[in-house]
């Protein structure tokens, strides 16, 4: 009865996502104000039906009604129950209800926050909203229904998938997933832009919170998920370039150029096709990242759909996606995107190269994602692009970025000189110059000259965020003490700066500085890695509450001090019989020590990995700083007050 | 300069910096492509001899063999049809287990034997790598996997 309850709220859902898309969009196009006004509140109420879907689900996780096929595939009675929540969106169907339910939970935000917005771009913007919920449900419902019945039960479940029984799991799919539906907002924005012919500043101002919003949480999602690679996978890598990987990535670049185009349009009412197309490109490309992932042409831990159906459905939805909306752009957009004119040198111009930068860093990660997918639907052979394209390709990209970024930031607005840039960042630059020889001065011969490098330029963030905060708290130079000119879109700008430079500080440090060694260890052993001694002290085996462990007691220490004890697992789960690898980790700010365990080799001795990585935190405590720049920006008065619809203002700030 | 002439003077360095840009990513592309090759294939002498490549197959039953005092690891693959030898020196993924499939990346030694850097094993008992599922296929139509649910 249950299962059939959230079954039926499911069908519901996508009867009211008709409604709320119809409706609203043929109100707008005739002028019906009341027809418009159905928008809102089918919005809410197509929410609270798939919540009640999702809660359906969860509680047939619960209790273990192994009756739902679903359920029965995911779950076990001896599975925690923290998992068995988890499970939920363990696999393919409920992570698409997570999908759906994200998306639910955005439009319903927009049905509440839009006080200053007129009623035809509300009304609008949650129809398209409606229509890709309307996608979505269908696509659960005709392939990928998780309130399935199995005619016979099984006495027990399959499992939770033991990778994904994990805290760092638990929340990484939701936060992840909230990022990636997040762009929607700014997708529906910019097409209720086209279609009502009008594109002003004030739309700019409209968008930019909802876009800065889910910029953070998917800049968070894909932290955790690099984290949690890091200490689940056992391998000690932070980020693999796997074709998931990927697909996050994607729409953070895209979105992180959208997010600079975006206040490009606001401040100065130009860049507004480009915005709209990285608005469209954004979402597109979480679209292909959700294609990716859950079609099952990808080969990883995250692709359980292996019916070509459903493979075939996203393709087709992300098709009218892109096709409808590329198609409306190109016919409305000249009318609507007029804008106003710079000056070659300007930071209009450092800005704009830096977001066709990032649109061809995500074309390089494009290229290498779907060439080999492309290939092989083809039947022209198997191929695989290894690492280092994209890295070589990443570094490439990078450094003008980081360059344009700093110049960019002492760069006026509307119009600029070379002379008076150069005058203004001689220190700045010749201090990081410096910096950079003195970092590689310090450092160990081999790879020190790329390391100096990377560091040079993370100083170069650095110094071009404190020279922006000094210019507008120094009472000398232009007039007054500009205070009230740290707002907090500023501020959040320059916290999300330090953050990238401080994620760039971990990567070229990890990169210079680790240490692997894979080893041959029995207990009673001792192996050096650096100026750390690893002592293989014992070995015992566990029972767990769904899997059998053998653990592997380490004591390191430096110089005879004891640093840190560690008991890396080998778990094998008794149900999938699967084995996994617990590692061992002593984190800390300036390095992590880390010992993974590989297979029993025979005579009580393992293969084990001992690594010491140099700053590896400082990857996800960068991107955790730019995501509270991100929180801090959206947090702007300017934002919420701005209701005057007086369009063009072109308030040309520093 | 007029603004004509500043706008085709933008247009034409933005050209410059894309076909530059282009062909960068076109190299460092085709340096870092690795083409797979099944068992079978290596044998009839279709894969690089310089070059890194990929190779996938079951582990032949029995023929893992472990080095007494190193990581080093030797074993054989098979489509069904032609086996390879394959050596490796580091730790074997999780799932690595005789009778399943792998995929490992490397390059074939002048003995013809392939040193891997890297072997990957799938996160699921049942799983077989695709490439290795189209090869077994390719070599012996007649072959099926025991229990392999994809």
């Amino acid at each position: 009865m249950i299962p059939e309850l959230g079954h039926f709220a499911l069908v519901l859902a996508f009867a009211l996502a008709v409604v709320q898309s119809a409706v609203p969009l043929v109100g707008v196009a005739r002028g019906y104000g009341s027809w418009m006004s159905v928008a809102i509140p089918a919005a809410r109420a197509q929410f609270c039906c798939v919540a009640l879907a999702f809660a359906t689900l969860a509680y047939c996780f619960y209790v273990s009604d192994f009756s739902v096929a679903y359920v029965a595939q995911n779950s076990n009675t001896q599975l925690p129950t923290p998992y068995r929540l988890s499970a939920v969106w363990g696999a393919h169907e409920g992570s698409l209800l997570l999908w759906v339910l994200i998306l639910g939970v955005w439009t319903t935000a927009v049905s509440f926050f839009n006080k200053g917005l007129p009623s035809d771009i509300t009304a609008t913007v949650i129809g398209v909203m409606g229509l890709v919920s309307m996608a979505f449900l269908l696509f659960l419902l005709l392939t990928s229904n998780p309130f399935i019945r199995l005619a016979s039960p099984p006495a027990d479940g399959a499992d939770l998938n033991p990778l994904l029984q994990d805290p760092g799991l638990v929340v990484h799919p939701p936060i992840l997933y909230t990022g990636y539906v997040g762009f929607s907002v700014a997708f529906a924005f910019a097409m209720a832009a086209l279609i009502r012919g009008r594109l002003t500043t004030q739309w700019a101002r409209w968008v930019r919170p909802w876009t800065v919003m889910a910029w953070t949480f998917l800049t968070l999602g894909i932290a955790l998920g690099s984290w949690w690679a890091y200490y689940e996978l056992g391998w000690g890598g932070w980020w693999f370039w796997d074709p998931v990987e990927n697909a996050s990535f994607m729409p953070w670049l895209l979105g992180t150029a959208l997010i600079h185009s975006l206040a490009v349009t606001e401040k100065r009412g130009t860049f507004k096709n480009w915005t709209v197309l990285l608005a469209i490109g954004a979402f597109a490309l979480s679209l292909l990242g959700t294609f990716l992932v859950r079609s099952g042409v990808l080969t990883s831990v995250h692709a359980f759909a292996t019916d070509p159906a459903r493979g075939i459905f996203v393709l087709a939805i992300l098709g009218i996606a892109i096709g409808g909306s590329l198609s409306l752009f190109a016919w409305r957009g000249p009318q609507a995107l007029a804008g106003a004119g710079y000056g070659a040198v300007s930071r209009e111009t450092f800005l704009l190269a830096n977001s066709l930068l990032l649109a061809v860093a995500t074309s390089t990660v494009l290229l290498g994602t779907l060439y080999p997918l492309v290939l092989d639907a083809l039947n022209l052979g198997k191929i695989s692009v290894g690492p280092p394209y994209f890295n070589l390709m990443f570094s490439i990209v990078m450094a003008p970025l980081v360059l344009l970024l700093g110049i960019g930031q002492f760069s006026r607005w509307k119009g600029d000189t070379l002379a008076r840039i150069g005058l203004e960042l001689k220190y700045a630059l010749s201090g990081c110059v410096t910096l950079g020889f003195v970092c590689v001065a310090m450092l160990k011969p081999e790879g020190r000259l790329a390391a100096g490098t990377g560091l040079a330029f993370a100083f170069w963030i650095l110094a071009s965020v404190a020279a922006g905060l000094w210019q507008r708290i120094a009472p000398h130079g232009r007039g007054a003490v500009r205070l009230n000119l740290l707002s907090p879109a500023f501020l959040g700008q320059c916290i999300a700066h330090t953050g990238f430079a401080l994620s760039i500080i971990g990567i070229v440090l990890t990169s210079y500085e680790t240490v692997d060694l894979h080893t041959r260890m029995a207990p009673g052993e001792t192996k050096n890695v650096g100026p750390y001694a690893f002592e293989f002290v014992k070995l015992r085996e566990y029972k767990g509450p769904n899997y059998d462990a053998t653990e592997g007691t380490f004591r390191i220490t430096k110089d005879g001090a004891l640093v840190a004890e560690l008991t890396p697992e080998k778990r094998n789960y008794t149900v999938r019989a699967m084995p996994m690898t617990e590692a061992g980790i002593a984190p800390g700010l300036t390095r992590d020590l880390y010992i993974s365990m590989g297979e029993p080799l025979g005579g009580g001795a393992w293969s084990v990995r001992l690594h010491y990585k140099a700053f590896v935190r400082f990857i996800w405590l960068g991107a955790l700083v730019m995501a509270l720049g991100g929180i801090v920006a959206i947090g702007d008065r300017r934002f919420r007050l701005a209701t005057r619809t007086s369009d063009e203002r072109h308030t040309a700030k520093a | 300069m007029t603004p004509r002439q500043r706008r085709l003077w933008a247009v034409v360095l933005v050209l410059i910096g894309m076909g530059i840009a282009t062909a960068l990513i076109l190299t460092a592309f085709n340096k870092n492509l690795m083409y797979f090759y099944s068992p079978s294939q290596i044998s009839a002498g279709e894969a690089p001899q310089e070059r890194p490549f990929r190779v996938g197959g079951l582990v032949v039953r029995g023929s893992v063999k472990r080095a007494p005092n190193s990581l080093a690891v030797h074993f054989t693959l098979t489509d069904t049809i032609k086996n390879v030898d394959v050596t490796f020196d580091g730790i074997l993924p999780d799932l690595f287990r005789e009778g399943q499939g792998i995929v490992a990346n490397g390059k074939l030694g002048g003995d013809g034997v392939f040193v891997a850097s890297e072997v990957l094993a799938k996160h699921d008992e049942n799983y077989m790598p695709p490439e290795v599922a189209a090869a077994l296929k390719k070599s012996n139509p007649n072959y099926r996997h025991n229990g392999a649910a994809p």
